[in-house]
This record gives C-alpha cells, structure tokens and sequence, in this order.
C-alpha cells in the first residue's frame, strides 16, 4: 500500500491548485452536512491518506446506480475516478473485456487484499443455479463471494444490492437475493434508492475515505447522515399537509399551488432519504416538488406496498400537527408491516441526536 | 464446416473459437463468441445474452397504471422511454388520450434521454474502441488546439493551455500506476489509428462529455423530479403547470421553463460544436475501415416516435420514422403495425426457453414464456461453468423477436435508413451532408461507423426537435392551456372490463414495443420486445442469425485474442442487455407460462 499516492498528492501533480484543494475539501465537508471546523480535518486525512481501490460488481440491475454515480456534482465523477479512488473493475466503464478485465479484477483482489472497497451494483440470482446472471461464464454470485472475501468493506448501492428491487418483487421469480443475506462476514453499507442520490453515493464514499471508517449506520444498515429522517420531515409541501391542503386529482388548481400530494399516494410520510434536503441533479428538483409523489423507492420492498397511488391509510387521522414519530408509525405498520418500526425510529433519533452532537462539538 | 443462413451469410466455426465475457461498457450482461480463421477474420459468431430478470412475470395482478414505473426499472441507461412506452400502452388500452402540453413535455424528455444516451454511449462506452488515452500522452497541446480549432472553430475550449492541463492530468494518472478503469485495455493494439493530437482532443472530450450529460438530464429533474428514473403518469404528465399565479414555485413556472431552455441550448451547442465534428474528425481517420454493416443495409425496422400532435400516431406525423426495409430493397418502405400478428413473432428454438408447440413464433400479446437453461451437446465446460457454448442448440437468454420471419437490425442506424429510402427531409439533408464531407458513397452507413455517425447525427436532429417542442409548450401555455394530465378515466371503475394495447416508441437503441393486457382493473399479461432483443438476437428456427452476429461477420482482427473490432462493432449498437430478457418462472416451479390465450 506505501506506493500508493494520496489524494493530495495526486491532485497536486495533476495540477490541482493547493487553493481549488481546499475549496475541494469545504465542499465536502458541506457535503457531509458538517460545519466549516471540518475542513481542515478532510485536508489533512487526503494530503496523508492513500487512495483506495474500488471493485464495482454488477449482478441483476438496471444500471441506474452506475447511472446516477456519474450525474455527481460535488465532487464531479471525472476527479472521483482520476483523483480519489482507483476504480479498477467498473463493467459499464471499463476499456477491458473479456479475460483482460477479469485479469484486472483479479489483480486488484489480490494486490490489495483487505484494502479494497467492494461496490455492489444489483444483486445475485440464486435460481437456475445462479445462472440467470452469468458473468465470464460462471453464476455471479461465484463472482461477489469471490470479491468480497478481501474486501475492507461493502458498499451495497441502491435499492437493488440493499433491499433486492424490482426483480425481487413478488414472485421473485429469480430468487433475486440482496447482499447481506449472500454475504455475512463483512461490514456492509447500504445506500438504498432506485437510484440513491449521486451526491449521497459520492458523500459515502468520501466520508469513508476521508475519515477512514465507515459511517453510521442505522438499524437497516444505511448510513443515519442521509437516511436518518423521512422525506416527509423536510418536505417544503409539509405546512401543506399540516394545514390540510391536498391535491385531490392530477393537475387540480391544487396541484397547480404546490399542495402536498398526500393524497395521490406519496410516500414521503414512510420513506427515510435525503430526496426533500439534497434534492436531485444538483438540487434541481426531486418527485415530489415536479408534482409526483414520492414512490418509496429507498425503502425495503416498497414495489409491493400497494400501488404507487393508494394513499398511506392512517396518515391522516392524525390531523394536523401530529407527532412525526407517531404519524411514521402508524403509516409504516400500515403499509408495509415493518417490524420494530418503534424501537428503529428509536434508534435513528438517538443516531441522529450523536450526529449532531459530534457536529456541535 | 460451412453453412449459408437463409439471411445470406456463410457460416463456420472451424477456426479458433474466441470468448469475450463479460463484454464491458454496455448495459447488463453480455457474452460473445466467434471464430476466426488462420488470417484472423471472423467466420461465425455468437452473442449471448447472460442476465435474465423476470419483470413481466412480475407486472401480472399489478394496478395498469403502475406499470411505467416496474418497466422503467428495465434499464437505468436509457431510463424514462421503458416508462413513455408503457404509458402509451395502457393508454392505447384504455382509450386514454392526453393534453397537448403532455405530448410537448413527454416529447422534450424523450428527446433529452435520445442525446443524453447517444453522448454518453459515444463519449463514455464506445470512445475507447477508437481512441488511446495512453497515446494521448504523447500528443502536442499546441497541435492539439490547432486541430480543435480546425475541426470545431466555434468551440470555446481549445487553447493548448487547456490541452496541456488535461494532458498532465492524464500523465499524473497513467504514472501513479493505478490505471483504474484504463487498465488491462489494448493500448498497444495495432487496430488503434488516431495521431496523438486526435487522442488528446477526444480523452479531453470524454471528461467534458462526463461534466455535461449531468446537464443534459436535468430536463428530466425538472418534470419528473429526478433522474435516473423520473416520474411519468398515465394520462398526461404529472408536473402541473403554472406560469401566472400564486403557488408557482411548485409548478412548471418561468423559472423552470428558463432552465429547460438553456439546457437545451447546451445540448444544441454540445452536438454541433464536439460531438458531431468528432465523429467526422475520428471517423476520418477510420474511413477504411467499414466493417459491421450486418443487417443494416438488408432488413431494418423502426416503430417510428415523436408525435407532432398529442395522441396522433400517424407515420406521417412522426418526427422519427416509422417502416420497415426487407431484403436490401431502399425502393420499398413497409408499414409496420405492432397489432398483427404476422408481423412481428418470437422464437425461442435457440432461446433458454420452451413453447408450448416447438418451433412456432408467437406475437407478444399471445406470448408464452417458459424458461429452459439448458447448453447443447456440442458446448463446453459445465452448466455453471461454460468455457464455450453450442450455438446449434439453446444458448441465449434472449429470444429471437422476427418481422415476418425476417431478422432486422433496430436502433439509429435502422431509422436513418428508413428515413432516408422514405425521403424524410431532415435525415436527407444529414446524411448527404456528411456523406459529402467525408466523401463516402452512400453505401458506406450500411457499417459499424454508419452506426455511430447515424447516432450522433440523430442527436442533433433531437437537439432541433427538443428546441420545437419546447417552443411549442410555451406557445400553447401562451395561448392559455395549462392543461397537462386527463384524468377523466383515472379511476379504475371507469375502465372496460377486459382491454389490451400497445406503446411503441423509439428508444435510443431502436424500437421499443410493450404489449399489455387489462382485466378487471389489473394486469393480465404484459410483454415487452425491446431494441436489444432484436439486434442481440440469437438464431431462430429458420437458422436466421441476429444483427450483432452478422455485423462480426467477415470483420478481420489485428490481434484475435485482444478483442477491439469485436467491442467496436457490438457497441456501435449500444446494446442493452438487461432490456433484452425475458420473463420466467419462480423457482422452477410455477413454471408460469406466462399464457395470454
């Protein structure tokens, strides 16, 4: 590992100013939601830390994840993949094929045994002998064992890796099955949506690399700092729905006001994603302010909760001004059965309450 | 030993059989095999699809009205045209018809997803089968900024200042020995011809390329809240409208039309200014090398796509073109319709699947889909450990889709060709015009670099059309109709008890077709042929090969066991694999024949 640059290193000699480096490093530090005391500290660990091989597998997905990485803004995909990490094996990317890049992958494992990051896109099928996803002529499920043996840790991307998606929906008729339940002997991050975020898979990644562990996770094992709170917590729509002022029909006068779309089936009320804070594409926008509801598209088995459209029953007998832990648990027991959804909202707000204590500190 | 498929190929494998798995920078999961006689040229090939996930299995007993979100789930690269196809679908189903404003809106995104695709499929997948970043290193900036300057006079960013700075950039990377995604790539392969100076035009455009498409996609942010996999709606689309009263932050407001605006002056100034001279520049250096034609300039099929007016599917009125070419005749455009069930069939005699009567093909809305993984007498290795694959038997997760019974190549090439022999102006115009740059005979499209050019002259013609429809929304909003969703059979009792349609569209990698059927307010059967199911096709009944095997054809390799003309010549289709596949069982046992009568 000696030989290996840092970052700061690296960006130096690629004629990155010392000046873009720091401002670099504040964007991070805003990335992450940490206040200005943190700059100097991401300074410091990337002038003295290594850059960190990425192996990036691909099982049964849409290619969204992979998608979405490089919509990344801060930082921009390009200084990811030339100047942070060293993305070895990426299939959508990659200029090798065939047994040259399996020789790459191969490479990597062994070189940097232990201190590579394992990154999951999609999942294993376990059907047909895991031949419905076959990769150099083997089930892919041979292929992420194979990977996350020397793995430091695993990233598992987006709704797909973390939670199964859409080809695990009933009747799964592949046996789509999500990581962490092929592999149990390794810490596994879960960065769920369809797609996550850009700049919150990009913020997970920095964040382990930048502060050399891996962040905090909540109960379902995603990290707290962008899933720690529910769409519907920082809904710019919520004095909407406190007020009681709902869209009743697409594209009612309603609508046209901005009124939150309770009614139409959002599940900003039962979905934990940072959607309404971060937003999308560079906070342009996200579901619910282009006038969709959200679909819950970061949460465990949400393609069968019901249609997109059948609204949260239970949300709204609450009324007005209802306790948000009482409304998220009334809604989730509703429409997903979630288990222990109290004592994990429990647990998040003691997650989260760390958080910002660390922050203030 | 030697055959000639009824497509008019000659066939063998007695050569040395060559293996590419996985091949890379494509969606999904893909295998390919060839032979190659002693002078290195390709004698038979044989392209698998490796991934199978099951969606349509998966769409049976759900809400129609559901549905655009599990298909739009199909493929994250070209995401958003599985979801329009599927609206139209249960639209078509329902009888449903949508607002003027939708039709502009949904036109503008599928516009925006068709450049955003072509640029990231040319820059990011497919760049590196022509361009060496490593013999970049080796380029002059100052000859560099002179070529940019002779190619693309009005692009901005060409200075030799400029070029030197990604040239070091490029040189810090290469020599920190972490090759990353370079590494293991054929870079000293003789196949590659660009001087220096080219190389480092290009790998500087690839990153700029990778700054811009997150641009390019915020189109979709704006009406569908995000991208990858915005938010559509049956009946209309679900951003409202709202340019003059209170509440218009949470609407299409000024603000946001100003955005959509600009962006759409940067895809326009994007195609002209890089992507297209760079397809001339490189294409240049290359022009002798016209392999991969295939089907191309034989059987070609486009479903047709962007509506003039909301809900008028008329070839006449589309801005893409709708025909079908068989047997190389340019003199006869065929109507296509998606509802005969002459035309359009899949077979599965080479497919890991198993019909009911074998060697029968069947139309989607009759379709079966009974899975059967099982390799041929003739393969090698195991079944979870295939060395080598037998192409006379089962051996491929896709099925073989025919317009009757003829195999046909999809996507833009396959609708500048339509387009062309149907006289459609503006296609007209573009291909003579580049023709005429680069002094090429017509017939040189019918190849792998026809392929390309077709894609990035097609990005531009959708860079126009995007420019008209956005003008278009703003006239109608001018003109006082806000409306953008019909909602009047949104509920479910409104419907007829049993229904079935279909959407067509023009993805970005060709035509794109979902069948679906409705009863008692829920799915019954729904089944999708998509692009890659066409051009990744393996053999049908008849010994037909598909257009990626035919395009390997004849192809001669610099080095056969470094597989650069292979990588050149499928991703000149972008291929889409976990489009491709279809459905299946749940473990083996339900078996559903997923049984439409």
């Amino acid at each position: 590992m000696s030989e290996i640059e840092t970052f700061y290193e690296v960006m130096r000699r690629q004629g990155i100013t010392r000046r873009s480096f720091m401002k670099y490093c504040s964007l991070t530090a805003s990335a992450l939601g940490l206040g200005p005391a943190f700059v100097p500290k991401i300074a410091h660990a990337m002038e003295t830390k290594p850059r960190t091989p990425v192996v990036w597998v691909n099982g049964l997905e849409c290619t969204c994840c992979s998608e979405s990485f490089i919509r990344g803004a801060h930082p921009l995909a390009k200084d990811v993949v030339l100047s942070m990490i060293s993305l070895d094996y990426q299939h959508t990317l990659m200029a090798a094929a065939g047994h040259h890049a399996e020789a790459a992958l191969e490479e990597t494992l062994e070189k940097y045994k232990g201190n590579y990051i394992l990154a999951v896109e999609g999942n294993p099928p376990l059907n047909e002998d895991g031949m419905f996803c076959i990769v150099g002529g083997k089930p892919f499920v041979e292929q992420l064992r194979h990977a996350a043996a020397g793995a430091k840790a695993i990233i598992s991307w987006g709704a797909c890796a973390s939670y199964g998606c859409v080809q695990a929906a009933a009747p799964n008729p592949t046996r789509a099955t999500p990581v962490h339940k092929v592999i149990t002997d390794k810490p596994i991050i879960k960065v769920p949506g369809c797609p996550p975020i850009a700049e919150v898979m990009t913020g997970v990644i920095t964040y382990m690399l930048t502060f050399d562990r891996l962040p905090e996770l909540d109960r379902q094992g995603r990290p707290a700092m962008f899933y720690g709170q529910r769409i519907h917590d920082k809904c710019y729509r919520r004095p909407h729905f406190d007020a009681g002022q709902f869209v009743e029909a697409w594209d009612d006068e309603n609508a046209r006001k901005g009124y939150c779309l309770y009614k139409m089936g959002c599940k900003g009320p039962t979905t934990y994603n940072a959607c309404s804070t971060v937003r999308w594409n560079e906070g342009t926008s996200f579901p619910i302010q282009s006038g969709h509801g959200c679909i819950g598209c970061s949460e465990d088995g949400f393609w069968d909760q019901g249609s997109f459209y059948d609204r949260l029953t239970n949300i709204k007998q609450f009324g007005i001004e209802a306790n948000a832990d009482t409304i998220g648990m009334g809604a989730a027991g509703a429409v997903g059965g979630a288990v222990a959804v109290h004592a994990a909202i429990s647990a998040l707000k003691r997650a989260q309450k760390k958080n910002q204590d660390k922050v203030e500190g | 030993m030697g055959i000639t498929t009824p497509n008019g190929f000659n066939l063998d494998n007695s050569g040395k059989r060559i293996v590419v798995d996985p091949v890379t920078r494509i969606e999904g999961h893909m295998r390919c095999e060839v032979n190659v006689d002693d002078q290195g040229i390709i004698r038979n090939a044989v392209s698998t699809g490796t991934m199978w996930r099951g969606l349509e299995v998966i769409l049976k007993g759900r809400d129609p009205r559901d549905a655009w979100a599990f298909t739009e789930r199909i493929c994250g690269v070209c995401t958003g045209t599985h979801a329009l196809t599927s609206v139209r679908a249960v639209e078509d189903a329902l009888g449903i018809t949508i607002p003027d404003n939708a039709n502009s809106i949904r036109n503008i995104m599928q516009l925006n997803l068709q450049i955003h695709d072509h640029v990231v499929h040319f820059y990011h997948l497919h760049a590196l089968d022509w361009v060496n970043p490593v013999n970049a290193l080796r380029a002059d900036p100052k000859a560099t900024s002179e070529l940019q300057q002779a190619v693309s006079p009005n692009h901005p960013l060409s200075s030799p200042g400029y070029f030197r700075d990604v040239q070091n950039r490029l040189k810090a990377f290469v020599e920190s020995g972490q090759l990353g995604l370079f590494k293991n790539g054929y870079w000293d392969n003789p196949a590659y011809l660009l001087p220096p100076e080219a190389d480092l035009m290009a790998t500087t455009h690839y990153l700029e390329a990778l700054d811009l498409q997150k641009e390019i996609v915020k189109i979709h942010t704006i009406f569908g809240g995000k991208n990858p996999h915005p938010n559509w709606l049956v009946g209309g689309v679900p951003c409202p409208i709202n340019v003059h009263s209170t509440g218009a932050v949470g609407a299409i407001n000024m603000e946001r039309l100003n955005l959509v605006s600009s962006i759409i002056d940067k895809c326009i100034e994007f195609n002209r200014n890089v992507y297209l001279p760079d397809v001339v520049a490189i294409g240049g250096f290359y022009k002798n090398w016209l392999y991969g034609g295939g089907l191309s300039g034989k059987s070609v099929l486009a479903y047709g796509d962007i509506p003039e007016n909301a809900n008028d599917f008329s070839p006449a009125q589309l801005h893409l073109p709708r025909g079908a070419i068989i047997n190389g005749n340019l003199n006869e455009v065929h109507d296509v319709d998606q509802r005969d069930p002459e035309q359009i069939q899949e077979f599965v005699d080479h497919s890991w699947y198993e019909y009911a009567e074998a060697g029968k093909g069947l139309h989607p809305w009759d379709g079966e889909t009974k899975p059967k993984y099982e390799l041929g007498p003739n393969a090698k290795g195991s079944r979870t450990n295939i060395e080598q694959l037998d192409e006379a038997a089962k051996y491929s997760w896709i099925k073989a889709p025919r317009w009757k019974g003829n195999a046909m190549e999809v996507g833009p090439l396959a609708r500048y060709v339509v387009g062309y022999a149907s006289g459609h102006e503006d296609i007209k115009n573009q291909v003579d015009g580049l023709l005429g740059t680069m002094k090429l005979p017509l017939t040189a499209i019918f190849s792998t670099l026809g392929r390309t050019a077709a894609r990035a002259l097609e990005s531009e013609y959708c860079g126009r059309l995007q420019k008209h429809f956005f003008d278009k929304l703003v006239q109608n909003i001018k003109n006082g109709d806000e409306s953008t969703a019909n909602v009047t059979k949104w509920d479910p009792s409104t419907w007829p008890k049993e229904a079935k349609g279909v959407g067509a569209t023009e993805a970005p990698r060709g035509a794109l077709g979902h069948w679906v059927r409705i009863k008692d307010g829920r799915i019954e059967n729904y089944q999708c042929v998509v692009p890659t199911t066409w051009n990744g096709s393996p053999r049908d009944t008849a010994g037909n090969i598909g257009a990626f095997e035919a395009s390997l054809m004849d192809t001669k390799m610099e080095r056969p066991e470094e597989p650069v003309e292979i990588l050149r010549t499928l991703h000149s289709f972008d291929p889409c694999l976990a489009c491709s596949t279809h459905v299946m069982s749940p473990e083996g046992q339900e078996m559903a024949r997923v049984k439409v009568r």
